[in-house]
């Protein structure tokens, strides 16, 4: 990424790579915890839909900070996704939607902060929840 | 004449990142607790930095510093709700109540 390709630097950042995996298989560290490969196939058109929603409620945001409307609620939901990956993109995904924020995680039951009644009736309408779990099911 | 419409289209996303921007910072200064706080914080995560890497991908056009901002972007975009989550989850486990109706139980 610097913009340098002469052999030497090349070869030592592949060295490097091949020495930590090493040393991670050495030292035990390796877990089941990896990169949820089946989600790539939705995966570009499930980043375009989450783009338009942030943006939407970016705006919605920054009416609710300029005209001062705030009304916080907190609630429980209950999600729907079968495996672990499936979860923390859910969790993750309300997350980055300004106006609500998931505090905490049980199993299947999420604690949302809602900035106004609007953003929490939005997550409860779940729609969300349906597209990441579309997601998790791959081609 | 593409030229300058690029050069307009990328002031134009700077200058809208920048007002999201402001208006989070606002935000974090304006509103009650530490969970409305995290919202005005997640909004100059999201569109202030997307707008602002935009703008500068639109002024590089394409070439190597091109890829590095995409990439700065997929991991801020990553990361930040990571860090709002671990702020709000701290919070509810040292026990502050939100400003709201319903106080919360612990799961």
């Amino acid at each position: 990424m610097s913009g340098h390709y002469s052999i030497l630097i090349t070869s030592l950042g592949i060295i490097s790579c091949a020495l930590c995996v090493y040393l991670t298989i050495k030292a035990n560290i390796l877990d089941n915890e990896m990169l949820p490969l089946y989600f790539f196939p939705r995966l570009l058109q499930y980043t375009l839909w989450l783009i338009k929603e942030i943006l939407i409620s970016n705006i919605e945001t920054a009416k609710v900070i300029l005209f001062k409307t705030e009304d916080p609620e907190l609630f429980t939901i209950k999600s729907s996704q079968a495996s672990n990956e499936g979860k923390v993109t859910y969790a993750n995904s309300i997350t980055l939607t300004p106006g609500t924020v998931t505090t905490q995680i049980n199993e299947n039951v999420f604690e949302v902060h809602a900035l106004t009644k609007s953003f929490g009736d939005d997550v409860r309408s779940s729609q969300m929840d349906k597209m990441v779990s579309w997601l998790e099911k791959g081609k | 004449m593409i030229d300058s419409i690029i050069n307009y289209s990328s002031i134009a996303s700077l200058i809208l990142g920048i007002l999201f921007i402001l208006i989070g910072s606002i935000g974090i200064l304006r509103l009650p607790d530490v969970f409305s706080r995290i919202h005005a914080s997640g909004m100059i995560d999201t569109a202030g930095t997307a707008f602002i890497i935009l703008g500068m991908c639109l002024q590089s056009g394409i070439s190597l510093i091109t890829a590095k901002l995409i990439f700065i972007g997929i991991f801020i975009f990553f990361t930040s709700p990571i860090t709002g989550h671990v702020t709000a989850n701290l919070a509810r486990k040292k026990g502050l109540k939100p400003i709201s109706n319903n106080k919360g139980e612990t799961l």
